[in-house]
């Protein structure tokens, strides 16, 4: 019985008890191996019983199939539909099978009406992706013992770098919304220029050696100075010796003197 | 980068190295860049033309292999990048104290391996194949980035469709995506 197949599937299923070893949604695994769906299961139970692919016993097969669905069900296992509708496709096949042929359909090629072969070649075409996993499984196992050099500073985590035109952008969002949501007093006052807004921005920074931008904007009153004020810092930062430093995604952006 | 480059390209010196200068130079990018380096950036930083800078690439494995290094200069998803050689991954995880990473499920695996050969592939496609849903494999290979969501298909449903990621190269250790075999190599396999 015991065929030189994988160490996986070495397990004799007529006298081992079957164990869960995990499940998930569209997963199963059980002490007797992994099958990763139906056609696993299929090809597996295809190979144990040492028939040929291309001319699978279907009544055998069927049978072993719907025992092992059994087995999943009297293990309290959730049995995923996509196993049934195997199930229901191979006692479709079977029966089929079991119908005689029509004495008067046209005699054609021999395997022509074969119910048998769509499945075929469905477990043909599978089973090259499951030995193109396997591949797979082979590649990512062998570049684990390779090891890139470390990761230095300037990599990442330096917020210097990681502070982005978007990461602005959305500090400057959040006080847009924050001032829609304000209703006011309008109070007409003299509107700041773009020159004194850098002056303030830049005399600030020099005094207290960083300023936050989510402050600085915060004391903004209207739609204007606030677009006045948001200029006024990408041109401090153009021209100036001055870096935006963010601690976290998100959060607040800095200005702060070099 | 295109501005750092930009800016190289502007006071690069006219080239004037010689092949063992060349080697050397490119040596000290592949080991800074944090990432896979193209050859066609090294050569933009160095103002130097592709076939040299190739010629540079093949030497300097050469040299690597000659001196039996424990590093090794490895062409890797579409760049060049040095490594430790696979001899040393015991010690090397010693040291850093790591163990191999979780393996990824039989379901992962073969959901992967349909993404990789039918890319861009949906999610019907894939049930097609493998006779599973595959709802969660997909998940976890969107969270370990392997895969990427690229546009939904205009068919109906309009349904997502998935390709590999530059993250899968890495993981997998592949210049690209024609390195992988032919999916009808794999059928003398199953016959």
């Amino acid at each position: 019985m015991s065929t030189p197949e994988p160490d996986t599937y070495s397990f004799d299923f007529y006298k081992e008890k079957a164990e869960i070893v995990a499940e998930s949604a569209d997963e199963l695994r059980i002490k007797i191996g992994e099958f990763a769906g139906p056609l696993d299961l299929l090809l597996f139970l295809i190979r144990q019983e040492q028939a040929n692919i291309f001319d699978i016993p279907i009544a055998r097969i069927t049978d072993e199939y719907l025992r092992f669905i059994r087995m999943m069900k009297s293990l309290d296992i959730a049995v995923a539909a996509d196993f049934l509708v195997m199930a229901s496709t191979l006692i479709e096949i079977k029966s089929k099978m079991l119908l005689p042929r029509d004495p008067n359909a046209p005699v054609e090629g021999e395997d022509e009406d074969d119910p048998r072969q769509e499945l075929v070649d469905r477990l043909l075409e599978y089973e090259k992706y499951k030995s193109a996993a396997q591949m797979l499984y082979e590649k990512t196992t062998l570049e684990q013992a390779v090891f890139p050099r470390g990761k230095i500073e300037s990599d990442d985590g330096n917020a210097e770098i990681a502070a982005t035109v978007f990461d602005l952008l959305t500090v400057f969002q959040k006080i847009v919304a924050r001032h829609a949501e304000e209703v006011k007093l309008e109070i007409h006052r003299e509107e700041i220029s773009l020159a004194d807004m850098i002056k303030d921005l830049r005399r600030r920074i020099l005094e207290t050696g960083e300023v936050s931008l989510l402050a600085f904007f915060e004391e903004m009153h209207s739609k204007r100075e606030l677009v006045t004020a948001f200029i006024a810092a990408l041109e401090i930062v153009r021209t100036e010796t001055v870096k935006l430093v963010q601690k976290k995604t998100f959060g607040d952006v800095i200005l702060r003197k070099v | 980068m295109s501005e750092a480059v930009e800016e190289a390209l502007e006071s690069a010196p006219k080239p004037t190295r010689d092949l063992s200068e060349l080697v050397a130079v490119v040596e000290a990018l592949i080991f800074v860049a944090d990432e896979p380096i193209t050859t066609k950036l090294i050569a933009d930083v160095l103002g130097e033309d592709k076939q040299a800078i190739e010629a540079a690439l093949e030497q300097l494995r050469q040299e690597y292999e000659a001196r039996e290094s424990g590093l090794q200069i490895r062409e890797i998803a579409g760049g060049w990048q040095i490594a430790t050689r696979t001899e040393f991954h015991e010690e090397v995880r010693r040291f850093l104290r790591t163990r191999p990473s979780a393996k990824l499920s039989l379901a992962a695996l073969e959901t992967l391996a349909v993404i990789a050969y039918k890319q861009p592939a949906t999610v019907p496609e894939i049930l097609e194949i493998r006779g599973v849903q595959s709802a969660s494999a997909i998940k976890t290979l969107l969270d370990k980035r392997l895969i990427v969501a690229k546009g939904r298909k205009e068919t109906v449903g309009r349904p997502m469709q998935y390709g590999t990621s530059k993250d899968f190269l890495i993981q997998f250790g592949l210049k690209d995506l024609t390195e992988l075999p032919s999916i009808e190599d794999f059928e003398d396999l199953v016959s």
